[in-house]
């Protein structure tokens, strides 16, 4: 098992859910974040003075799949996130422990 | 049960029936028609006996009363809430709506006496209409001859409200909450109170229609409410200090739609701080409403206009605070000039300001939170100055023959004379108004601590002045 956060721009959000699906994955948590690298800020505009805002809002996917799938599911969000611009984000891959499904007790492979 | 109402209602309305030709007949007219000398007499009677009061005037009176409060709030605390970040928001909009409250209070017990009695041209008699002794049903012909002299009373005190509600946009997001309610109430008294007098109150040193020395012309408050608050505003950021983190982490107005709806509610507020001022609802509250939403729609172009040149974008914030710069520079012009005036006044007004607000504040250094001073303050001694060069006898008939020098009329009209005079008015109340506010918060700050400490500005001021968070999701 592995998990995958993936950082992207939040208008590839439903472009990236389809590819997912599409490669028939199913299932994933998402949350509105904020950050930058090396996009850095943005300039905003109040009453004639420019102001740097550091942090842009991104958002963070994760996935928990078993270990056949991770490359499918990689390649899939990196093709549907890209658009070449500085600022698509990252993807990382972490090993897993464990996992469980609450309702049924299951584990491993079969709870995710 | 229904239906004995039903009867009861029934047999109700047949006896109102029944009742109306006994009523009616006691208004028919006698027969006999009355003599040339019983109607003149008649007439003579009931032109002694006609009351002063104008309804139209204390109509509109009236609504203009329900307006200039309707600035404060919701006009103001939404345009000023908007502009602080989200954790200042009750706090910000706490130190307008508080003031509602606290000014009518001073008001009842000796503002309005302070600023309307007669005594110095510098302050008013705070006895004389203590606890509004006097002030009733019965017009005051010296301030408004056709409406109560109540009524003129509650108008006023709406501006006494918005007034120092207008400087508390300079000391958001850090001043503690019993400094702000210590100084207000003393600013008021030593600042705002003596100010009306020396502009509105019979013998007041610039009241030019009313036994004044110095003709200072300003028809709804340039001096007394825009430039007085908008250097009491800068006193105040300077004596204050920065917030901590200005100017090097942005701090961004937390809801701009917040603003643009106070802007919108403002606009339609001044129609009745203007034209009420024309204590009456004659033409001249007509030309003042003109005056007053041509400047405003001149300066949003002007400051728009600049911004879109200047940043690349035509910002919507920037639209909106052009407006209010228009406003409170047509102010003190408002009863005085032509459309075409107005529209050049508020031009101008939209341009300065602009320049005070984005490049007179950062190169000062000074934490002005939401620009009272740079629209407020020096919008209204732009419109005050214009004002000494474009006021016009044909607009107000009044400037022509109300000023009186040794007993004789002496007519007021735009030129380097008024300009001179309105020069004199400007600096008067800005030296006056910034050297009190200055000893204030001396005086306030000895007494107690005039900021909140480090942790509490960080936490915001809705939960460490008043316990209370804006949005709970």
């Amino acid at each position: 098992m592995k998990k995958i956060d993936a950082i992207i721009k939040p208008f590839k959000l439903n472009d990236v859910k389809l590819a997912l699906n599409d490669a028939g994955i199913q299932g994933m948590t998402v949350t509105e974040v904020k950050g930058f690298g090396r996009q850095k800020g943005h300039t905003e505009i109040y009453r004639g003075s420019e102001y740097t805002v550091d942090f842009l809002p991104k958002v963070k996917i994760e996935l928990v799949l078993p270990d056949d799938q991770i490359h499918t599911a990689v390649e899939a969000i990196i093709k549907a996130a890209k658009t070449g611009k500085i600022g698509d984000g990252k993807v990382f891959v972490y090993h897993v422990e464990q996992a469980i499904r609450i309702r049924t007790d299951e584990r491993g492979d079969a709870a995710v | 049960m229904r239906r004995i109402h039903t009867q009861i209602t029934f047999c109700l309305v047949l006896l109102i029936l029944a009742l109306l030709p006994i009523g009616l007949m006691g208004q028919t007219p006698s027969q006999a028609s009355p003599g040339l000398e019983q109607r003149l007499a008649a007439l003579e009677t009931a032109a002694k006996n006609a009351s002063p009061i104008n309804t139209g005037d204390n109509a509109w009176m009236l609504t203009s009363t329900g307006l200039v409060l309707m600035m404060t709030a919701p006009g103001l605390i939404l345009f000023y809430g908007g502009l602080v970040r989200r954790k200042n928001v009750l706090g910000t909009m706490m130190h307008s709506l508080v003031l509602m409250s606290l000014m009518s209070l001073a008001w009842v017990v000796y503002g309005y006496s302070m600023a309307f009695g007669e005594g110095h041209p510098l302050v008013g008699n705070p006895m004389q209409y203590f606890m509004l002794k006097g002030v009733g049903a019965n017009p005051n012909p010296d301030y408004a001859a056709t409406i109560p002299h109540q009524t003129f009373m509650l108008f006023q005190m709406m501006f006494a409200i918005i007034t120092p509600a207008l400087i508390s946009g300079a000391v958001a997001e850090r001043i503690r909450f019993n400094a702000y309610i210590l100084f207000m109430l003393l600013w008021a008294t030593l600042v705002y109170f003596p100010l009306a007098h020396a502009v509105w109150g019979k013998g007041g040193l610039f009241n030019w229609a009313l036994g004044g020395k110095i003709p200072v012309l300003d028809f709804a408050g340039g001096t007394v409410v825009h430039i007085s608050s908008g250097v009491a505003a800068l006193v105040c950021a300077v004596v204050l200090g920065k917030r901590s983190g200005y100017p090097r982490e942005p701090m961004l107005p937390h809801n701009v739609v917040f603003s643009l709806i106070g802007t919108g509610l403002l606009w339609f507020g001044w129609f009745g701080f203007n034209a009420g001022s024309a204590v009456n609802a004659g033409s001249l509250a007509t030309s003042a409403i003109a005056a007053t939403h041509f400047s405003a729609a001149a300066a949003a172009l002007s400051w728009c206009g600049i911004e879109w040149l200047l940043k690349g974008k035509p910002s919507v914030l920037g639209v909106a605070s052009g407006m209010v710069a228009g406003l409170a520079t047509i102010t003190p012009a408002s009863g005085f000039v032509s459309i075409p005036a107005a529209l050049l006044i508020g031009f101008v007004g939209g341009a300065v300001c602009y320049f005070a607000v984005s490049h007179l504040k950062a190169h000062f250094g000074y934490d002005d939170s939401l620009d009272v001073f740079g629209v407020h303050g020096v919008g209204s001694t732009v419109g005050m100055l214009l004002l000494g060069v474009f006021a016009n006898p044909e607009i107000n008939p009044a400037l022509a023959s109300t000023f009186i020098v040794d007993g004789k009329p002496f007519p007021i009209s735009g030129g380097f004379t008024q300009f001179l005079n309105q020069l004199k008015g400007v600096l008067i109340t800005a030296v006056w108004s910034a050297a009190v506010s200055f000893v204030l918060l001396k005086v306030i700050g000895k007494l107690t601590e005039l900021r909140v400490n480090e942790e509490d500005e960080s936490l915001g001021l809705d939960l460490s002045e008043h316990g209370e968070r804006a949005y709970n999701d």
